[in-house]
Protein backbone atom coordinates (compact mmCIF):
# COMPACT_ATOMS: atom_id res chain seq x y z
CA UNK A 1 0.00 0.00 0.00
CA UNK A 2 1.23 3.72 -0.77
CA UNK A 3 1.77 5.69 2.52
CA UNK A 4 0.09 9.01 2.66
CA UNK A 5 3.95 10.79 2.44
CA UNK A 6 4.39 9.33 -0.89
CA UNK A 7 1.33 10.40 -2.27
CA UNK A 8 1.72 13.55 -1.13
CA UNK A 9 5.09 13.90 -2.27
CA UNK A 10 3.84 13.06 -5.85
CA UNK A 11 1.10 15.52 -5.69
CA UNK A 12 3.22 18.42 -4.95
CA UNK A 13 5.93 17.68 -7.85
CA UNK A 14 3.07 18.58 -10.04
CA UNK A 15 1.28 20.79 -8.58
CA UNK A 16 3.54 22.82 -6.83
CA UNK A 17 7.09 21.87 -8.32
CA UNK A 18 6.36 21.90 -12.05
CA UNK A 19 6.63 18.48 -12.79
CA UNK A 20 5.24 17.19 -15.89
CA UNK A 21 6.04 14.76 -19.20
CA UNK A 22 7.67 17.83 -21.69
CA UNK A 23 6.86 15.61 -24.67
CA UNK A 24 5.34 12.69 -26.55
CA UNK A 25 6.88 12.20 -29.58
CA UNK A 26 5.87 9.86 -32.32
CA UNK A 27 8.78 8.78 -34.94
CA UNK A 28 7.48 8.21 -37.97
CA UNK A 29 9.59 6.61 -41.04
CA UNK A 30 8.66 8.30 -44.50
CA UNK A 31 10.95 6.26 -46.24
CA UNK A 32 7.90 4.42 -47.89
CA UNK A 33 6.39 7.43 -48.89
CA UNK A 34 9.59 8.63 -51.84
CA UNK A 35 8.30 8.94 -55.24
CA UNK A 36 10.02 10.64 -58.08
CA UNK A 37 7.01 12.87 -58.45
CA UNK A 38 7.69 15.48 -55.63
CA UNK A 39 3.89 16.18 -55.49
CA UNK A 40 2.78 12.82 -55.09
CA UNK A 41 5.82 12.16 -52.04
CA UNK A 42 4.00 15.53 -50.56
CA UNK A 43 0.51 13.43 -50.80
CA UNK A 44 2.22 10.27 -49.57
CA UNK A 45 3.70 12.28 -46.61
CA UNK A 46 1.09 13.76 -45.62
CA UNK A 47 -1.62 10.64 -45.58
CA UNK A 48 1.21 8.67 -44.01
CA UNK A 49 1.36 11.29 -40.84
CA UNK A 50 -2.40 11.95 -40.68
CA UNK A 51 -2.93 8.66 -40.65
CA UNK A 52 -0.69 7.44 -38.05
CA UNK A 53 -0.89 10.24 -35.50
CA UNK A 54 -4.76 10.93 -36.12
CA UNK A 55 -4.92 9.34 -32.18
CA UNK A 56 -1.64 11.39 -30.80
CA UNK A 57 -3.60 13.75 -29.35
CA UNK A 58 -6.60 12.74 -28.04
CA UNK A 59 -4.90 9.75 -26.26
CA UNK A 60 -2.14 12.38 -24.70
CA UNK A 61 -5.23 14.01 -23.47
CA UNK A 62 -6.77 11.04 -22.00
CA UNK A 63 -3.79 9.99 -20.07
CA UNK A 64 -2.91 13.58 -19.07
CA UNK A 65 -6.66 13.30 -17.42
CA UNK A 66 -6.45 9.52 -15.83
CA UNK A 67 -3.31 9.91 -14.63
CA UNK A 68 -3.43 13.37 -13.38
CA UNK A 69 0.47 14.33 -14.89
CA UNK A 70 0.73 17.45 -17.24
CA UNK A 71 1.68 16.40 -21.07
CA UNK A 72 2.76 19.40 -22.39
CA UNK A 73 3.52 18.48 -25.92
CA UNK A 74 2.19 16.40 -28.71
CA UNK A 75 4.79 15.59 -31.34
CA UNK A 76 6.16 14.01 -34.61
CA UNK A 77 9.47 13.04 -35.98
CA UNK A 78 9.92 12.34 -39.44
CA UNK A 79 12.90 10.06 -41.44
CA UNK A 80 15.35 12.92 -42.50
CA UNK A 81 13.91 14.94 -45.16
CA UNK A 82 16.90 14.83 -47.12
CA UNK A 83 17.07 11.45 -47.74
CA UNK A 84 12.82 11.04 -49.05
CA UNK A 85 13.76 14.03 -51.07
CA UNK A 86 16.46 12.59 -52.91
CA UNK A 87 14.62 10.13 -54.59
CA UNK A 88 12.29 13.60 -56.65
CA UNK A 89 13.28 14.83 -59.57
CA UNK A 90 12.65 18.31 -58.77
CA UNK A 91 14.09 19.43 -56.03
CA UNK A 92 12.44 22.33 -54.41
CA UNK A 93 12.20 20.65 -51.03
CA UNK A 94 10.01 22.86 -49.11
CA UNK A 95 7.03 21.75 -50.88
CA UNK A 96 7.89 18.59 -47.84
CA UNK A 97 8.04 21.33 -45.14
CA UNK A 98 4.48 22.69 -46.34
CA UNK A 99 3.12 19.17 -46.49
CA UNK A 100 4.66 18.56 -42.50
CA UNK A 101 3.21 21.92 -41.69
CA UNK A 102 -0.31 21.02 -42.84
CA UNK A 103 0.01 17.32 -41.41
CA UNK A 104 0.87 18.87 -38.30
CA UNK A 105 -2.04 21.62 -38.08
CA UNK A 106 -4.35 18.67 -39.05
CA UNK A 107 -3.61 16.01 -36.48
CA UNK A 108 -2.96 19.02 -33.57
CA UNK A 109 0.69 18.48 -32.68
CA UNK A 110 2.75 21.35 -30.91
CA UNK A 111 5.45 20.81 -33.55
CA UNK A 112 6.95 18.21 -36.50
CA UNK A 113 10.76 17.91 -36.93
CA UNK A 114 12.79 16.16 -39.32
CA UNK A 115 13.33 18.65 -41.90
CA UNK A 116 16.61 17.28 -41.68
CA UNK A 117 20.17 16.83 -43.29
CA UNK A 118 22.38 13.85 -42.30
CA UNK A 119 25.94 15.17 -44.03
CA UNK A 120 28.67 14.51 -41.70
CA UNK A 121 30.95 12.61 -44.41
CA UNK A 122 29.38 14.51 -47.10
CA UNK A 123 26.44 15.50 -48.93
CA UNK A 124 24.33 13.43 -51.02
CA UNK A 125 20.99 13.12 -53.30
CA UNK A 126 18.98 16.51 -52.12
CA UNK A 127 21.19 16.93 -49.13
CA UNK A 128 22.59 20.28 -50.62
CA UNK A 129 18.96 21.54 -51.90
CA UNK A 130 17.36 20.86 -48.56
CA UNK A 131 20.01 23.01 -45.93
CA UNK A 132 20.05 25.79 -48.50
CA UNK A 133 15.86 25.43 -48.68
CA UNK A 134 15.74 25.62 -44.39
CA UNK A 135 15.47 29.76 -43.79
CA UNK A 136 12.50 29.54 -46.56
CA UNK A 137 10.78 26.01 -45.34
CA UNK A 138 10.96 27.86 -41.62
CA UNK A 139 9.80 31.00 -42.91
CA UNK A 140 6.25 30.06 -44.01
CA UNK A 141 6.03 27.12 -41.51
CA UNK A 142 5.33 27.45 -37.65
CA UNK A 143 5.29 24.25 -36.79
CA UNK A 144 8.57 22.50 -38.25
CA UNK A 145 11.67 22.24 -37.21
CA UNK A 146 15.04 21.62 -38.90
CA UNK A 147 18.13 20.18 -38.10
CA UNK A 148 21.53 19.07 -39.71
CA UNK A 149 24.48 16.88 -38.50
CA UNK A 150 27.64 18.20 -39.27
CA UNK A 151 29.85 15.86 -37.54
CA UNK A 152 30.37 12.75 -35.62
CA UNK A 153 33.14 11.11 -33.83
CA UNK A 154 33.00 8.10 -36.24
CA UNK A 155 33.02 10.22 -39.72
CA UNK A 156 34.81 13.58 -38.33
CA UNK A 157 33.50 16.95 -38.72
CA UNK A 158 32.69 18.28 -42.46
CA UNK A 159 33.63 21.68 -42.62
CA UNK A 160 32.07 22.13 -45.78
CA UNK A 161 28.51 21.76 -44.01
CA UNK A 162 29.98 23.98 -41.13
CA UNK A 163 31.06 26.68 -43.56
CA UNK A 164 27.44 26.46 -45.22
CA UNK A 165 25.79 26.29 -41.73
CA UNK A 166 26.73 29.79 -40.55
CA UNK A 167 25.16 31.01 -43.70
CA UNK A 168 22.03 29.00 -43.07
CA UNK A 169 21.22 30.14 -39.21
CA UNK A 170 22.17 34.03 -40.28
CA UNK A 171 19.68 34.23 -43.05
CA UNK A 172 16.92 31.67 -41.11
CA UNK A 173 17.18 34.91 -38.65
CA UNK A 174 17.22 37.32 -41.44
CA UNK A 175 13.94 35.74 -43.22
CA UNK A 176 11.74 36.08 -39.72
CA UNK A 177 13.50 39.57 -38.31
CA UNK A 178 9.99 40.53 -38.09
CA UNK A 179 9.13 37.34 -35.71
CA UNK A 180 12.12 37.66 -33.18
CA UNK A 181 14.13 36.09 -35.74
CA UNK A 182 11.96 32.79 -35.04
CA UNK A 183 13.46 30.75 -37.66
CA UNK A 184 17.19 30.44 -36.31
CA UNK A 185 14.97 28.87 -32.86
CA UNK A 186 13.84 26.10 -35.02
CA UNK A 187 16.70 25.00 -36.23
CA UNK A 188 19.92 22.76 -35.05
CA UNK A 189 23.18 22.16 -36.21
CA UNK A 190 24.80 18.66 -34.71
CA UNK A 191 27.45 16.41 -33.76
CA UNK A 192 26.51 13.03 -33.20
CA UNK A 193 23.12 13.42 -33.57
CA UNK A 194 20.61 10.86 -31.75
CA UNK A 195 18.58 9.16 -33.56
CA UNK A 196 15.44 8.62 -31.46
CA UNK A 197 15.30 12.06 -29.84
CA UNK A 198 11.95 13.52 -28.79
CA UNK A 199 13.38 16.76 -28.12
CA UNK A 200 12.56 19.66 -30.51
CA UNK A 201 14.21 21.34 -32.59
CA UNK A 202 16.49 18.53 -33.05
CA UNK A 203 14.34 15.41 -33.31
CA UNK A 204 14.05 13.63 -36.42
CA UNK A 205 13.26 9.71 -36.57
CA UNK A 206 16.48 7.79 -37.64
CA UNK A 207 16.54 4.94 -40.62
CA UNK A 208 17.52 2.42 -38.21
CA UNK A 209 14.08 2.91 -36.00
CA UNK A 210 11.22 1.10 -36.89
CA UNK A 211 7.76 2.65 -38.82
CA UNK A 212 6.26 3.81 -35.96
CA UNK A 213 7.64 4.20 -32.30
CA UNK A 214 6.52 6.43 -29.08
CA UNK A 215 9.62 8.63 -27.35
CA UNK A 216 8.46 10.42 -23.96
CA UNK A 217 11.41 13.45 -22.49
CA UNK A 218 10.46 13.93 -19.58
CA UNK A 219 11.31 17.20 -17.23
CA UNK A 220 11.39 18.25 -13.93
CA UNK A 221 14.24 20.68 -12.96
CA UNK A 222 11.65 22.09 -10.69
CA UNK A 223 11.03 18.86 -8.54
CA UNK A 224 15.08 18.49 -8.28
CA UNK A 225 15.95 21.78 -7.05
CA UNK A 226 13.16 21.52 -4.62
CA UNK A 227 14.20 17.81 -3.27
CA UNK A 228 17.67 19.50 -2.81
CA UNK A 229 15.97 22.53 -1.00
CA UNK A 230 14.15 20.55 1.26
CA UNK A 231 16.80 17.68 1.79
CA UNK A 232 20.41 18.68 1.14
CA UNK A 233 21.22 20.76 4.35
CA UNK A 234 24.43 19.70 5.71
CA UNK A 235 25.15 16.94 2.96
CA UNK A 236 28.27 16.63 1.63
CA UNK A 237 28.53 16.26 -2.35
CA UNK A 238 28.15 12.27 -2.52
CA UNK A 239 25.15 12.84 -0.71
CA UNK A 240 23.45 15.67 -2.90
CA UNK A 241 24.56 13.10 -5.89
CA UNK A 242 22.37 10.53 -4.36
CA UNK A 243 20.10 12.99 -3.27
CA UNK A 244 19.48 13.95 -7.32
CA UNK A 245 19.37 10.45 -8.29
CA UNK A 246 16.64 9.39 -6.19
CA UNK A 247 14.70 12.04 -7.20
CA UNK A 248 15.67 11.37 -10.87
CA UNK A 249 14.36 7.79 -10.42
CA UNK A 250 11.00 8.96 -9.91
CA UNK A 251 10.63 11.58 -12.50
CA UNK A 252 12.18 9.13 -14.77
CA UNK A 253 9.15 6.69 -13.64
CA UNK A 254 6.74 8.97 -14.62
CA UNK A 255 7.66 9.26 -18.37
CA UNK A 256 8.38 5.44 -18.61
CA UNK A 257 4.62 4.97 -17.35
CA UNK A 258 3.53 7.35 -19.39
CA UNK A 259 5.46 6.08 -22.59
CA UNK A 260 4.29 2.49 -21.49
CA UNK A 261 0.52 3.65 -21.64
CA UNK A 262 0.98 5.83 -24.73
CA UNK A 263 2.42 2.71 -27.02
CA UNK A 264 -0.62 0.47 -25.71
CA UNK A 265 -3.24 2.77 -26.33
CA UNK A 266 -1.94 4.10 -29.42
CA UNK A 267 -0.95 0.61 -30.73
CA UNK A 268 2.46 1.23 -31.49
CA UNK A 269 6.06 0.29 -29.72
CA UNK A 270 7.40 1.95 -26.99
CA UNK A 271 11.08 3.89 -28.10
CA UNK A 272 12.63 5.14 -25.10
CA UNK A 273 12.19 7.50 -22.53
CA UNK A 274 14.76 10.16 -22.66
CA UNK A 275 16.11 11.48 -19.25
CA UNK A 276 16.38 14.80 -19.66
CA UNK A 277 16.27 17.44 -17.47
CA UNK A 278 14.75 20.02 -19.76
CA UNK A 279 13.93 23.68 -18.06
CA UNK A 280 10.79 26.24 -18.88
CA UNK A 281 11.25 29.62 -18.62
CA UNK A 282 8.54 29.68 -15.51
CA UNK A 283 10.20 30.63 -12.34
CA UNK A 284 11.64 27.36 -10.53
CA UNK A 285 11.82 24.70 -13.27
CA UNK A 286 15.22 25.92 -13.90
CA UNK A 287 17.99 24.21 -14.23
CA UNK A 288 20.49 26.82 -13.28
CA UNK A 289 18.59 27.18 -9.83
CA UNK A 290 19.69 23.43 -9.40
CA UNK A 291 23.40 24.49 -9.49
CA UNK A 292 22.58 27.52 -7.29
CA UNK A 293 21.00 25.42 -5.13
CA UNK A 294 24.04 23.13 -4.97
CA UNK A 295 26.25 25.87 -3.98
CA UNK A 296 26.85 28.39 -6.63
CA UNK A 297 25.96 32.06 -6.05
CA UNK A 298 25.19 32.32 -9.86
CA UNK A 299 25.29 29.67 -12.14
CA UNK A 300 28.42 30.87 -14.92
CA UNK A 301 30.65 31.37 -11.65
CA UNK A 302 34.05 28.62 -11.07
CA UNK A 303 32.35 25.55 -10.60
CA UNK A 304 29.86 25.61 -12.55
CA UNK A 305 30.72 23.38 -15.34
CA UNK A 306 31.78 20.86 -12.10
CA UNK A 307 28.56 20.53 -10.58
CA UNK A 308 26.79 20.46 -13.88
CA UNK A 309 28.92 17.23 -14.12
CA UNK A 310 27.22 16.10 -11.11
CA UNK A 311 24.17 16.86 -12.12
CA UNK A 312 24.07 15.05 -15.43
CA UNK A 313 25.73 12.09 -14.19
CA UNK A 314 23.35 11.56 -11.26
CA UNK A 315 20.19 12.24 -13.58
CA UNK A 316 21.35 9.51 -15.62
CA UNK A 317 22.18 6.75 -13.21
CA UNK A 318 18.68 7.43 -11.53
CA UNK A 319 17.16 7.78 -14.91
CA UNK A 320 18.43 4.38 -15.91
CA UNK A 321 17.39 2.10 -13.41
CA UNK A 322 13.92 3.24 -13.81
CA UNK A 323 13.21 2.83 -17.26
CA UNK A 324 13.51 -0.35 -19.54
CA UNK A 325 14.63 1.80 -22.45
CA UNK A 326 16.74 5.13 -22.52
CA UNK A 327 17.37 7.23 -25.57
CA UNK A 328 17.67 10.40 -27.01
CA UNK A 329 19.88 13.57 -25.60
CA UNK A 330 19.13 11.90 -22.22
CA UNK A 331 21.14 14.52 -19.09
CA UNK A 332 20.60 17.82 -18.34
CA UNK A 333 19.91 20.79 -20.76
CA UNK A 334 21.01 24.32 -20.71
CA UNK A 335 18.85 26.02 -22.72
CA UNK A 336 19.79 29.83 -21.99
CA UNK A 337 16.31 31.64 -23.29
CA UNK A 338 14.33 28.66 -21.45
CA UNK A 339 15.65 28.81 -18.24
CA UNK A 340 14.65 31.75 -15.55
CA UNK A 341 18.45 31.05 -14.01
CA UNK A 342 20.30 30.97 -17.13
CA UNK A 343 18.23 34.36 -18.72
CA UNK A 344 19.43 35.93 -15.28
CA UNK A 345 22.99 34.94 -15.04
CA UNK A 346 23.51 35.97 -18.64
CA UNK A 347 21.27 39.51 -18.01
CA UNK A 348 23.84 40.12 -15.12
CA UNK A 349 26.88 39.13 -17.28
CA UNK A 350 28.06 35.62 -14.86
CA UNK A 351 27.70 33.31 -17.70
CA UNK A 352 29.17 33.84 -20.95
CA UNK A 353 28.97 31.92 -23.92
CA UNK A 354 32.80 30.88 -23.22
CA UNK A 355 31.63 29.41 -20.45
CA UNK A 356 28.26 27.75 -21.92
CA UNK A 357 30.96 26.13 -24.11
CA UNK A 358 32.43 24.54 -21.09
CA UNK A 359 29.38 23.34 -19.58
CA UNK A 360 28.51 21.52 -22.84
CA UNK A 361 31.78 19.46 -22.71
CA UNK A 362 30.01 17.60 -19.38
CA UNK A 363 25.86 18.17 -20.14
CA UNK A 364 23.73 16.49 -22.55
CA UNK A 365 23.52 19.05 -25.66
CA UNK A 366 24.88 22.31 -26.46
CA UNK A 367 25.26 25.99 -27.61
CA UNK A 368 21.15 26.04 -27.23
CA UNK A 369 18.61 29.01 -27.52
CA UNK A 370 21.70 31.48 -27.42
CA UNK A 371 20.87 35.20 -28.45
CA UNK A 372 24.14 36.75 -30.33
CA UNK A 373 24.26 40.17 -31.80
CA UNK A 374 22.59 40.17 -35.35
CA UNK A 375 25.54 41.18 -36.95
CA UNK A 376 27.72 38.75 -36.28
CA UNK A 377 29.11 37.06 -39.69
CA UNK A 378 28.41 34.11 -40.92
CA UNK A 379 31.89 32.95 -40.66
CA UNK A 380 31.96 33.36 -36.67
CA UNK A 381 28.66 31.02 -36.39
CA UNK A 382 30.71 28.43 -38.46
CA UNK A 383 33.15 28.84 -36.40
CA UNK A 384 31.38 28.42 -32.82
CA UNK A 385 29.51 25.38 -34.80
CA UNK A 386 32.92 23.58 -35.69
CA UNK A 387 34.12 24.04 -32.06
CA UNK A 388 30.75 22.72 -30.64
CA UNK A 389 31.55 20.02 -32.86
CA UNK A 390 34.61 19.49 -32.24
CA UNK A 391 33.49 18.73 -28.60
CA UNK A 392 31.10 16.38 -29.72
CA UNK A 393 33.43 14.65 -31.74
CA UNK A 394 36.06 14.31 -29.68
CA UNK A 395 34.07 13.53 -26.31
CA UNK A 396 31.89 10.91 -28.41
CA UNK A 397 28.89 12.55 -27.44
CA UNK A 398 25.77 14.75 -28.90
CA UNK A 399 26.65 18.37 -29.34
CA UNK A 400 24.30 21.07 -30.98
CA UNK A 401 24.39 24.42 -31.76
CA UNK A 402 20.81 26.50 -31.82
CA UNK A 403 22.16 30.04 -31.73
CA UNK A 404 20.01 33.30 -32.65
CA UNK A 405 21.25 36.43 -34.62
CA UNK A 406 19.27 38.60 -33.22
CA UNK A 407 18.66 40.68 -36.66
CA UNK A 408 19.37 44.38 -36.19
CA UNK A 409 19.97 44.17 -31.84
CA UNK A 410 22.98 44.15 -29.88
CA UNK A 411 24.15 43.13 -26.51
CA UNK A 412 22.29 44.15 -23.78
CA UNK A 413 18.94 43.89 -25.84
CA UNK A 414 16.43 40.94 -25.83
CA UNK A 415 14.68 38.68 -28.34
CA UNK A 416 11.27 37.60 -27.09
CA UNK A 417 9.84 34.41 -28.51
CA UNK A 418 6.96 33.71 -25.81
CA UNK A 419 5.74 30.07 -25.26
CA UNK A 420 8.76 27.25 -23.93
CA UNK A 421 11.21 28.93 -26.05
CA UNK A 422 11.25 32.30 -23.72
CA UNK A 423 13.10 35.21 -23.67
CA UNK A 424 16.82 36.02 -23.21
CA UNK A 425 19.37 39.12 -23.71
CA UNK A 426 21.87 39.28 -26.81
CA UNK A 427 25.56 38.03 -25.11
CA UNK A 428 28.49 38.95 -26.22
CA UNK A 429 30.50 37.40 -28.64
CA UNK A 430 34.36 37.15 -29.87
CA UNK A 431 34.34 39.25 -33.03
CA UNK A 432 38.04 38.46 -34.35
CA UNK A 433 37.68 36.20 -37.59
CA UNK A 434 38.02 32.99 -38.19
CA UNK A 435 37.33 33.41 -41.68
CA UNK A 436 40.32 31.48 -43.08
CA UNK A 437 40.11 28.57 -41.30
CA UNK A 438 36.45 28.63 -42.86
CA UNK A 439 36.79 28.93 -45.65
CA UNK A 440 39.77 26.31 -45.76
CA UNK A 441 36.56 23.82 -46.05
CA UNK A 442 37.03 20.15 -46.29
CA UNK A 443 36.91 17.64 -43.58
CA UNK A 444 38.71 17.33 -40.04
CA UNK A 445 39.42 13.72 -39.72
CA UNK A 446 37.96 11.25 -36.92
CA UNK A 447 39.39 11.60 -34.16
CA UNK A 448 41.73 8.49 -32.23
CA UNK A 449 39.60 6.78 -29.96
CA UNK A 450 42.13 5.22 -27.60
CA UNK A 451 45.90 7.16 -26.23
CA UNK A 452 42.83 9.60 -24.39
CA UNK A 453 44.48 12.32 -22.60
CA UNK B 1 -8.87 -0.41 -10.95
CA UNK B 2 -8.28 1.89 -7.91
CA UNK B 3 -8.08 5.74 -7.82
CA UNK B 4 -5.90 8.12 -4.79
CA UNK B 5 -8.57 10.46 -4.20
CA UNK B 6 -6.63 13.74 -2.00
CA UNK B 7 -8.43 16.34 -0.20
CA UNK B 8 -6.50 19.31 1.40
CA UNK B 9 -7.50 22.97 2.97
CA UNK B 10 -9.14 24.36 5.95
CA UNK B 11 -11.19 22.02 7.62
CA UNK B 12 -15.37 23.04 7.54
CA UNK B 13 -18.10 20.97 8.45
CA UNK B 14 -19.26 17.81 5.60
CA UNK B 15 -16.12 17.72 3.31
CA UNK B 16 -15.86 13.91 3.85
CA UNK B 17 -19.94 13.75 3.62
CA UNK B 18 -19.50 15.71 0.06
CA UNK B 19 -16.57 14.01 -1.50
CA UNK B 20 -18.51 10.70 -0.38
CA UNK B 21 -21.76 11.32 -1.76
CA UNK B 22 -20.28 12.13 -5.00
CA UNK B 23 -18.22 8.83 -5.02
CA UNK B 24 -21.42 7.15 -4.71
CA UNK B 25 -23.37 9.32 -7.19
CA UNK B 26 -20.81 7.74 -9.86
CA UNK B 27 -20.62 4.52 -7.86
CA UNK B 28 -17.17 4.35 -7.25
CA UNK B 29 -16.44 2.17 -3.75
CA UNK B 30 -14.21 3.84 -1.35
CA UNK B 31 -11.69 1.08 0.49
CA UNK B 32 -9.87 2.88 2.51
CA UNK B 33 -9.67 6.55 3.89
CA UNK B 34 -7.12 7.97 6.42
CA UNK B 35 -7.53 11.91 7.27
CA UNK B 36 -5.87 14.33 9.94
CA UNK B 37 -6.37 17.38 10.78
CA UNK B 38 -3.77 19.55 11.51
CA UNK B 39 -4.12 22.96 13.32
CA UNK B 40 -6.76 23.57 10.83
CA UNK B 41 -6.02 22.24 7.79
CA UNK B 42 -8.00 19.23 6.41
CA UNK B 43 -5.50 16.59 4.64
CA UNK B 44 -7.78 13.46 3.52
CA UNK B 45 -6.38 10.74 1.44
CA UNK B 46 -8.72 8.13 0.05
CA UNK B 47 -8.28 5.09 -2.23
CA UNK B 48 -10.89 4.15 -4.20
CA UNK B 49 -12.70 1.31 -6.74
CA UNK B 50 -13.62 2.66 -10.29
CA UNK B 51 -13.55 -0.48 -11.90
CA UNK B 52 -17.71 0.25 -11.72
CA UNK B 53 -17.35 3.82 -11.95
CA UNK B 54 -20.36 4.79 -14.16
CA UNK B 55 -19.46 8.15 -15.61
CA UNK B 56 -16.05 8.43 -17.77
CA UNK B 57 -12.91 8.94 -15.47
CA UNK B 58 -11.91 12.41 -16.61
CA UNK B 59 -15.66 13.53 -16.25
CA UNK B 60 -15.11 12.27 -12.37
CA UNK B 61 -12.04 13.86 -11.94
CA UNK B 62 -13.16 16.95 -13.10
CA UNK B 63 -16.21 17.06 -10.94
CA UNK B 64 -14.22 16.51 -8.58
CA UNK B 65 -12.17 19.02 -8.47
CA UNK B 66 -14.92 21.83 -8.92
CA UNK B 67 -16.52 20.86 -5.98
CA UNK B 68 -12.99 21.15 -3.91
CA UNK B 69 -12.65 24.55 -5.33
CA UNK B 70 -16.49 25.01 -4.64
CA UNK B 71 -15.23 24.25 -0.25
CA UNK B 72 -12.40 26.44 -1.41
CA UNK B 73 -10.61 22.65 -0.65
CA UNK B 74 -7.83 21.41 -3.11
CA UNK B 75 -9.18 18.05 -4.74
CA UNK B 76 -7.04 15.42 -7.26
CA UNK B 77 -8.48 12.51 -8.32
CA UNK B 78 -5.53 10.15 -9.99
CA UNK B 79 -5.08 6.54 -10.71
CA UNK B 80 -3.08 4.46 -8.34
CA UNK B 81 -0.66 3.34 -11.27
CA UNK B 82 0.89 6.61 -11.35
CA UNK B 83 1.84 6.16 -7.35
CA UNK B 84 2.91 2.60 -7.59
CA UNK B 85 5.31 3.03 -10.30
CA UNK B 86 7.07 6.36 -9.05
CA UNK B 87 7.33 4.85 -5.47
CA UNK B 88 7.72 1.02 -6.05
CA UNK B 89 10.00 -0.91 -8.01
Amino acid sequence: MINTHEILETITMIQDENLDIRTVTMGISLLDCMDADIDKACDKVYNKIVSTAKNLVPVCCEIETELGIPIINKRISVTPIGIIASACKEQNPVKFALALEKAAKQVGVNFIGGYSALVQKGFAGADMELIKSIPEALAVTEHVCASVNVGSTKAGINMDAVALMGKIVKECAERTADRQCIGAAKLVVFCNAPEDNPFMAGAFHGVGEPDVVINVGVSGPGVVRAALAKNSEGLDLTGVAELIKRTAFKITRMGQLVAQEASKRLGYPFGIVDLSLAPTPAIGDSVAYILEEIGLECCGSCGTTATLAMLNDAVKKGGVMASSRVGGLSGAFIPVTEDAGMIHAATIGALTIEKLEAMTAVCSVGLDMINIPGDTSADVISALIADEAAIGMVNSKTTAVRVIPAIGKNVGDELNFGGLLGNGPVMKISTYSPAKFINRGGQIPAPMQSLKN
Amino acid sequence: MRAVITVVGKDTVGILAKVSQKCAESNVNINEVTQSVLEDIFCMIMVADISKINKDFGAFSEEMKKMGCDLGMSVHVMHETIFNSMHRI
